[in-house]
């Protein structure tokens, strides 16, 4: 069963307030004898640890990098979003809140999207006194942008590089608890097991990976900030080390995962040139303020781009959606890319791309204008393609890039396990069925900073310590499962590599369960994923032992976790009988828009871990009080 | 293309390392560098083998995990570019490469590629950031910053702490990260309050480290793939004279930071 999401009551502008009103507090000195557990050092996990710190908790912070400066909110590009209504065209909370409820494609909770908007503008006023060199004006004030699914200028950005410097601003915070001695940093540390204590969360199993011990911690709570599994795909925006593992063991272990299958395509991204390339990068979607998407209106059009005059060119966003233009959301503009390739009119060697042109905003603007703002941009797409964006349009095809699926949490967000909280891109977080652009960094900050440092003390409050030592026998049998894990994985020493298997995974992934999915492909997904499941553990190949560092063990772990989370992703799609955001499902379309159906699937899915029986799928019904229920036209 | 890859291999760091050749054919000009070490790793776990140990992990220039000495020089051949984003086009058809982890005294080797990068973050938990509590700040808005200010600053910000400016050096000094982190917090009207404490704690810590000293090579700012400037280091010393003469008007006393493993 789902518990109660604790929806405060009110007004949606005033439930933050009453729901901060009518929480337990702690005294100072109580505060200092509880502790938390934050695995995690990006964004959200950085941000929590800190503020908690602050507050007074003791806090011990895992990351499995050598830096919490690595994680992948590091590579974060275009901006961060704010109702600050700073360049005075008509922003509010509202508009936001309608934005992203809308972007999302009715799939979220109200009452959580209303209180990322209000609480949007403090993080950009705690990101500036950090330190956060964003981008100004010439008379000194801060500049925005505007991003997909908005009409309204409201991303505030560090050129091409929010991600890295709102990260350095807090991993700066986290430096100074750790300097204090209120953060303890762990890192090259990796969670592999939750660990419970009759039913509540109180501590997690690591590995150290350049010793390999595996290690008890325990604390009052734990707190996720693991990031997204779009590696799932195997080839995706995201960094290497992004993987399902903390959010799926605790999967195992009891929490709900919510909308396992709301995955996001990203629209613009280096598409794959050979086919050993490991990565697809992305091209930030902040290029569309000024690049324009199109294509040959012929098919198979052999000419240089700059040779195909203007009415034989067909700018197909602004065809199909002159209201949103080239900035029209994420979900539809991948799809539409799509379209055009299958149309047979994609262009470059393999015609699956499309061209993202900055000619007439050269032309308008001029170079160094267009240098400002995404010169890093532009050279990391010439390091990789070889050519230069300013003298030919860019080629972009989608790849996956973000997972609005997570592990369930409430409006504290505490998952179904008391004492478990989930934040930033593993929580199954306020962006529904599709996340627009520049909302993921706001709402890991906002869970990070603002959110979850105020409601765990109402469980601390409500939950009395308890006496527990790392002898315990719940200890025991986690580090046991942990240890019986890589010891299997060592023990096939089968013939195929971890990467080639992981490889397969993806491909089934992408072509069943990507932009487009339908019955027939899900079922198909299903029975291969099992069959690919069996051989990997018939025939992985992982060398070298456990004692050392041996990054092909790590990988190993998180490929077979993968290899069974795949499963859940597809049932869940399955199960979705309804085209949303990110969700398309063939059977339900309008003319290739696609179709929700409100009355049967107006939910979050949450599905329950029931071991060797197929997992268990619970319904969360979203009301909609104040938005009304659409279908979402950006024409 | 047809290549050679002198490996650096070392078990452990308290074992002797050594090269080993790995030849490699059928390499494409668009494969990443990091894509023919993959190459490489999945022939030699295929022959039951370990694969050689190195770190990466964005592929996109900005995490500052991969790091890598080829041909001698830290990040390759290519300016202003890390090892992740260097393309094999950049090299030629029967080369042979030699590909070495970043050594010193403040950065031991972990595992054949892999060094303890650990002190940087040390150097940043000493005093590497403005003190401001959550729920603190002002509204964004209430302190102009100059754009070429703001400019300034965002250029030393960029720094990845990668670490290769150290591993380029010939004395394997941390001035030019240690300046860019300063020049960054220093350049802001909110770093003002602090600006004295925190580069005098960052350099001690720099120093605790075991890094060495600057006695102007700028062979960093050569092999820095960010161009962070070589003049933020004369900054960094304007910046610490004028600290030392204005003597301990802040803070408590400057101790090390807990960092567990
Ligand atoms: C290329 C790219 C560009 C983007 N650009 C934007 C943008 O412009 N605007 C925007 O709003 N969003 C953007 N996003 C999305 C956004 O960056 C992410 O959603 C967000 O940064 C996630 O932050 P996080 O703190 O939740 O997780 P992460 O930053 O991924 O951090 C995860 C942390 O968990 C740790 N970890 C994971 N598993 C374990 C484990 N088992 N044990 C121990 N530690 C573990 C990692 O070490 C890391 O510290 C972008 C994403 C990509 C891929
Ligand atoms: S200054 Fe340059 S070389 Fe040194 S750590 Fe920073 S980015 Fe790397
Ligand atoms: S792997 Fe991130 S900078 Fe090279």
């Amino acid at each position: 069963m789902i518990p109660d999401a604790h929806i405060p009551r009110g007004d949606l502008g005033d439930k933050w307030d009453n729901c901060l009103d009518s929480l337990h507090l702690l005294s100072p000195a109580n505060k200092r004898n509880r502790s938390v557990i934050v695995v995690g050092t990006g964004l959200a996990g950085a941000s929590a640890a800190a503020t908690m710190s602050e507050l007074g908790y003791r806090v011990d912070a895992f990351t499995f990098h050598d830096s919490p400066r690595r994680a992948h909110s590091i590579a974060a590009q275009g901006g961060i979003n704010a109702s600050k209504n700073y360049p005075n065209d008509g922003d509010s909370h509202y508009r936001l809140f309608i934005d992203t409820i809308k972007g999302g494609d009715f799939r979220s909770r109200e009452a959580n999207v209303y209180r990322l908007a209000q609480i949007s503008g403090n993080i950009i006023d705690q990101c500036v006194a950090q330190g956060v060199p964003f981008a100004r004006e010439y008379g000194g004030y801060l500049d925005n942008r505007s991003f997909g699914g908005a009409l309204v200028s409201r991303t505030f950005y560090a050129k091409g590089q929010t991600g890295q410097q709102l990260l350095l601003g807090a991993y700066g915070a986290m430096n100074r608890q750790i300097h204090q001695g209120g953060v303890r940093l762990h890192t090259r540390s990796e969670m592999l097991e939750l660990v419970l204590k009759e039913g509540r969360a109180c501590g997690i199993i690591t590995r150290n990976l350049v010793t390999g011990r595996i290690r008890r911690h325990m604390a009052d709570a734990v707190v996720l900030a693991t990031g997204g599994y779009s590696n799932i795909f195997h080839r995706s925006t995201n960094a290497f080390g992004c993987n399902v593992t903390a959010i799926y063991r605790a999967y195992k272990r009891g929490a709900l995962f919510a909308n396992p299958c709301f995955t996001q395509i990203h629209p613009t991204c280096i598409p794959v040139l050979h086919e050993h390339q490991s990565k697809l990068t992305l091209m930030s979607e902040s290029l569309r303020n000024h690049g324009r998407l199109w294509v040959p209106k012929q098919v198979d059009d052999p000419r240089e781009p700059r040779n195909i005059p203007e009415v034989e060119r067909d700018y197909f966003l602004e065809r199909k959606y002159p209201a949103y233009g080239n900035l029209s959301p994420r979900d539809i503009s991948s799809r539409t890319v799509k379209e055009v390739c299958d149309e047979g009119r994609g262009v470059g060697a393999m015609k699956h791309s499309v061209y993202l042109d900055f000619q007439s905003a050269i032309e308008e603007h001029g170079l160094d204008f267009i240098e400002q703002r995404y010169g890093n941009l532009f050279d990391m797409y010439r390091h990789i393609c070889n050519e230069d964006p300013y003298l030919r349009p860019m080629k972009i095809y989608p790849a996956a890039h973000y997972t609005m699926g997570g592990l369930w949490v409430d409006y504290h967000l505490m998952s179904n396990i008391p004492g478990l909280f989930v934040i930033g891109e593993a929580n199954f977080s306020d962006h529904g069925a599709n996340r627009l652009g520049a909302s993921a960094l706001m709402q890991g900050l906002a869970d990070g900073y603002f959110i979850l440092p105020q409601t765990i003390g109402h469980y601390f409050a409500e939950a009395d310590a308890q006496p527990l030592a790392l002898d315990d026998e719940v200890f025991d049998a986690a580090e046991q499962d942990a240890t019986r894990r890589i010891n299997r994985l060592l023990a096939v020493a089968g013939g195929q590599t971890v990467a080639s298997l992981h490889r397969q995974l993806g491909d089934i992934m992408w072509h069943h369960c990507g932009m487009s999915r339908s019955e027939q492909d899900l079922c198909s997904a299903i029975d291969q994923i099992q069959e690919l499941r069996d051989e990997f553990w018939k025939s992985v190949n992982v060398t070298g032992t456990s004692r050392d560092l041996n990054q092909t063990l790590e990988y190993a772990g998180r490929v077979a976790d993968f290899m069974e989370f795949a499963e859940l992703m597809c049932r869940d799609a399955l199960a979705r009988e309804e085209s949303c955001g990110a969700h398309f499902r063939e059977e339900y379309q309008n003319k290739a828009e696609a179709r929700r159906d409100d009355e049967r699937f107006s939910h979050v899915a949450a599905w329950a871990y029931r071991g060797e029986a197929l997992p268990e799928r619970f319904e969360e019904k979203l009301a909609f009080e104040c938005a009304r229920l659409m279908e979402r036209d950006y024409r | 293309m047809n290549l050679v890859l002198r490996i650096w291999r070392q078990a452990s760091a308290e074992v002797e390392g050594r090269f080993e050749d790995y030849p490699v054919s059928g390499i494409s000009t668009d494969y990443s560098f990091l894509e023919v070490l993959d190459r490489i790793n999945e022939d030699l776990v295929s022959q039951n083998q370990e694969p050689v140990a190195y770190e990466m992990d964005c592929r996109e220039g900005i995490c500052g995990s991969c790091s890598l000495m080829i041909n001698g020089t830290p990040h390759g051949p290519r300016p202003a570019t890390t090892t992740c984003q260097l393309y094999m086009r950049h090299f030629h058809d029967g080369q042979t490469i030699t590909v070495e982890p970043w050594l010193s005294r403040a950065t031991p080797v972990i595992k054949d590629l892999v060094v303890d990068r650990s002190a940087l973050d040390r150097i940043m938990q000493s005093a590497g950031y403005i003190s401001v509590h959550t729920g603190e700040a002002p509204d964004a808005n209430t302190i102009p910053v100059s754009k070429s200010r703001a400019d300034k600053a965002f250029v030393a910000a960029s720094c990845i702490g990668c670490g290769a400016c150290i591993a380029a050096c010939p004395n394997a000094s941390a001035m030019l990260f240690v300046a860019a982190k300063v020049t960054h917090l220093s350049l802001l009207p909110q770093g003002e309050p602090e600006r004295s404490h925190r580069v005098r704690a960052m350099v001690v810590a720099m120093d605790r480290e075991g890094f060495g000293n600057c006695s102007n090579h700028y062979e960093c700012a050569k092999a820095c793939p960010k161009s962070i400037p070589v003049s933020l280091i004369a900054r960094l010393n304007r910046e610490f004279q004028h600290a030392g003469l204005l003597g301990h008007e802040y803070g408590g006393p400057i101790h090390h930071a807990a960092h567990e493993e």
